[in-house]
């Protein structure tokens, strides 16, 4: 009994790959193993955790709640996506000076949501952060750098 | 002739707060974790697990498996060509089980195949045939039939020692879960000559090392484990779970084989923290000196040995808490259960009994009318002082005092209850502002540092010298922490070289580091790298006559005696094994210098309370540490912070329910873990005496954190409510209904 499977098209940062996806894997199976981006994580599996946040179509989503076959024809940008040139985007950055990464497995994800967040709004409160950050999970860390981190990404944006 | 101008300061080296080497790759989504190996030709791995907390497996038959198209393998108990059983200290735990399955989710059997996808439907296509046994689920029964993996027995002191003023509480602490968010996970590739190179989740490679020898009976020589990227680990990785299963299945295909575990068979896949029962009985004279302190503490180590034998000791040995009291008897007990087996989880048994004593003194403060921080003042142990439990004297600073006078001398920092968004619950319809209660609570700890009672405890690693500058080789496991920061500070300040970096190497390479729990790396491979750092700079300097050693080379005086470039290429290398001073086992009354080192931390929390919901929103929590020596401030601040969350999340939500053996919530939809809305601010003083053994006189301060702030959680909640709440974690039904109803 082999798999289903059906020809999907994604633009994964900014690169399109045509695919044989197997119908029941998500999107982010297919990230990570036809298409090696293992950057974005596996967690939870079930929209709880938020490590495996990417952009679809400029809007963060939890890439093991959408299937392959929806993402079909959409622009897809992974944590791989954000850097650019090989340097670090401002958020990178701030988390990095602020020593908010640890073990680093929510950080792919905790990135994503935050570069989201500060998009959409560029000078948010402690509790706009909080409420932006609240389906990333962080289980070393406590929060506090990874707020601190965001606030820092935030000035240094409005320079 | 080069000529010096001047001897630079070293850059990066202890104190500073050096940003981490893996940060980048980690930032990047780049760094490699074990779920991210993939090597050409390899298969998938999955496990077939016990729907049963307790059976007798009548039979098995892998056919319906082996004929699905993909299926390389389907091994069962039959297949192991050793011994087939693991465990840290005692090897109880079958591989896969034959004739019994003790516990739920037991591995039966384990396959490969070709995908993924394939591998898990032919382990869901496993025909086991169980006959169910009545499990048994509770510690207490346990106890009484003597299922047991260990009995402890402390006397200290008068046992005929009465005081003036007695306190008595029941005690219980839930089932919490490491929930680290890489689940477990890793590679075994066959080397073709019967030997195996393993790369899997870790705290300690060389025991993983050991129990896949053993168990398989292979040669020491055959498997060599290396440390992989982990995604953290608070005590969950201690124990081997996938190690040897992948082993297995790589040396019956021939091919290298992954296995990666979905959340639900994380939760079962490794061990818990010890839940617990405890009894206590304080008695104190007039002026609130602790005279006496009686204890019997249960604690359910599920249905293989782990580490409970280990957890237990810490729970007894630490019953009292940072506190001087000349008379003590604490009896404890290990169950055998078909619970889940639970074993080590950041705080390691001091966790537990921290709950049950800070409750004791809050009630003794109150029986005494006394403030609770004062009569923990009174009471406070201190350097040269015997451990109440154990009679043990401490050599090294013990600042107990001072984190109470820190702790007291910080500021509250809250706004009115209910401004803002911070209402308990959220800022949904849950209570108003004028029904909110606040409530401020204490509670200090002690926890030893390093293995104890005798456990030949040590770390070795390698400082050598290469074009990029020092390296420490080393097998110890970078967990998130930022170990492979620190050691870098030691090696660049001890050798007075500015370029220094960690890098991991294998079994085969170098010795043991031990493992990373029990807070000990920074004092153990830190140690290890101090001292190699240090014989190596005094090797090269007495093999030159010279005076310096730095980033350029060997200086005498103002000449270059030898550039680093030469250096190198002479191989200059030291390799170090480094103990911390020698424990001892108890004896008959348990009493005798069982650790080598102690750390205290003090908590003071802040909550809001709804008292209509029963719901907790934690405010704030200050915290002064004992860290000896700051080597890194900024890590350490780090791990005060996620500590504290951890701690939290025991206080209010942290639980695995169990139903007759069985998880009830083994998702994070149902596991609750703190988010960012639950997060608590969080100041913290570190406090800096000088005297450990540790490099440079550091302490460890992974586990800290965790242990006293769920009572002063539990304590600001009880001011805030005025409920006894002997558990935890907290729940809803604990402060919104009576105590009959929510029984």
């Amino acid at each position: 009994m082999s798999p289903q499977r059906r020809a999907v098209s994604l633009v994964v940062n900014g690169q399109r790959h045509a695919l044989e996806v197997v119908v029941h894997h998500t999107l982010l199976d297919v990230l990570r193993n036809d298409l090696d981006l293992t950057g974005t994580k596996e967690c939870c599996a079930e929209g709880e955790c938020g490590a495996c946040t990417v952009w679809m179509d400029g809007v963060a989503v939890n890439s093991c709640l959408v299937l392959a076959v929806e993402a079909d024809g959409r622009q897809i940008t992974t944590i791989e996506g954000l850097s650019r040139e090989g340097s670090l985007s401002p958020v990178q950055q701030a988390f990095l000076e602020e020593g908010a990464v640890q073990c680093g497995f929510c950080i792919p994800g905790m990135v994503m949501s935050a570069a989201y967040l500060l998009q959409n709004n560029p000078a948010p409160s402690e509790e706009e952060i909080r409420e932006g950050l609240s389906g990333n999970l962080c289980r070393c860390a406590g929060y506090k750098r990874i707020i601190a981190a965001v606030q820092r990404a935030a000035e240094e944006g409005r320079r | 002739m080069t000529t010096r101008t001047g001897r630079r300061s070293v850059q990066g080296g202890i104190g500073e707060s050096t940003i981490r080497p893996d940060g980048v790759p980690k930032l990047r989504g780049e760094f490699m974790y074990a779920q991210d190996m993939h090597v050409e030709g390899m298969l998938w791995g999955a496990t077939t697990r016990s729907p049963h907390p307790h059976a007798r497996i009548v039979s098995i038959d892998v056919g319906p498996a082996l004929a699905i198209g993909g299926v390389h393998a389907v091994l069962t108990h039959d297949d192991i060509p050793g011994p087939g059983l693991f465990g840290l200290e005692h090897p109880d735990q079958p591989v896969l089980a034959g004739d019994v399955v003790r516990y739920w989710g037991e591995p039966v059997a384990i396959v490969a195949a070709e995908d993924e996808d394939t591998a898990r439907r032919a382990a869901e296509a496993v025909v086991v045939e169980y006959e169910e046994l009545e499990p048994l689920v509770d510690a207490e029964e346990a106890d009484a039939r003597d299922e047991v993996f260990r009995r402890m027995k402390i006397r200290r002191g008068d046992q005929e020692a009465r005081g003036s003023v007695v306190v008595e509480g029941y005690y219980e602490v839930g089932m919490q879960d490491q929930a680290p968010l890489g689940t477990e996970a890793g590679l075994a590739v066959p080397d073709g000559n019967g030997g195996v190179d393993l790369y899997a989740t870790s705290q300690f490679v060389h025991v993983d090392q050991q129990q896949v020898v053993e168990a398989l009976g292979l040669r020491p020589e055959q498997v060599r484990a290396h440390p992989v990227g982990i995604g953290g680990a608070f005590g969950a990785r201690e124990d081997v779970n996938l190690h040897i299963h992948l082993c297995l299945l790589a040396l019956y295909t021939g091919r290298p084989v992954k296995m990666v575990y979905h959340r639900g068979e994380s939760f079962t896949g490794h061990v818990h923290r010890h839940p617990a029962r405890m009894w206590y009985r304080h008695e104190a004279d007039e002026n609130g000196r602790l005279v006496r302190v009686e204890a019997k503490i249960l604690v359910d180590g599920g249905a293989y040995a782990s580490t409970t034998a280990a957890v237990l000791a810490n729970a007894c040995y630490f019953a009292v808490g940072p506190y001087k009291c000349d008379s003590v008897a604490v009896d404890g007990v290990g169950a055998r259960t078909n619970n889940p087996p639970c074993g080590a989880m950041r705080g390691f048994g001091a966790v537990q009994v921290c709950f049950a004593y800070e409750s004791q003194m809050d009630r003794l403060a109150s029986a005494l009318g006394m403030d609770p921080l004062e009569l923990r003042r009174r009471n406070a142990l201190a350097t040269g002082d015997r451990l109440a439990t154990t009679g043990q004297v401490i050599d090294t600073p013990l600042p107990v005092v001072e984190v109470i006078d820190s702790l007291a001398a910080m500021p509250l920092l809250v706004d009115e209850p209910g401004s803002g968004g911070d209402l308990p619950g959220g800022s949904g319809l849950t209570t108003e502002p004028r029904h909110v209660r606040r409530g401020v609570g204490y509670a200090l700890s002690i926890k030893n540092l390093g293995f104890s009672e005798g456990f030949d405890d040590y770390a070795q690693a390698r400082v050598r010298l290469s074009p990029e500058g020092a390296i420490v080789e080393t097998a110890a496991i970078e967990v998130g922490q930022g170990l492979v920061n620190v050691l870098a500070q030691i090696a660049r300040t001890t050798l007075g070289v500015s370029r220094a970096e960690v890098r991991h190497v294998d079994t085969s390479r170098i010795d043991s580091a031990g493992s990373t729990s029990a807070s000990r790396q920074t004092q153990l491979s830190g140690g290890a790298t101090h001292e190699a750092a240090r014989r190596l700079r005094q090797r090269i300097l007495e093999h030159y006559r010279a005076d310096d050693l730095d980033d350029e080379g060997v200086w005498r005086g103002d000449t270059l005696v030898a550039a680093w470039d030469d250096l190198v290429r002479d191989g200059w290398e030291e390799t170090v094994t480094f103990r911390h001073p020698p424990t001892e086992p108890p004896d008959e009354n348990g009493q005798g210098k069982m650790h080598a080192d102690f750390a205290v931390a003090g908590h003071r929390a802040v909550v809001d309370v709804d008292p209509e919901l029963g719901l907790v929103r934690v405010l704030r929590v200050d915290t002064a540490q004992d860290v000896g020596k700051a080597l890194n401030p900024e890590s350490i601040r780090g791990q005060i912070e996620g500590g504290i969350l951890q701690g939290v999340g025991l206080a209010v939500m942290e639980e695995l329910v169990l139903d007759r053996g069985r998880i009830r919530n083994a998702t994070f939809t149902d596991y609750l873990l703190p988010t960012i809305l639950d997060a608590p601010d969080v100041e913290a003083i570190l406090i800096e005496q000088e005297g450990s053994w540790g490099p440079f006189g550091a302490k460890g301060v992974g586990e800290p954190p965790t242990i006293s702030s769920t009572p002063a959680v539990v304590a600001a909640i009880r001011d805030a409510t005025g409920k006894e709440l002997n558990r935890v974690p907290v729940r809803p039904q604990d402060i919104a209904l009576e105590e009959e109803v929510a029984r």
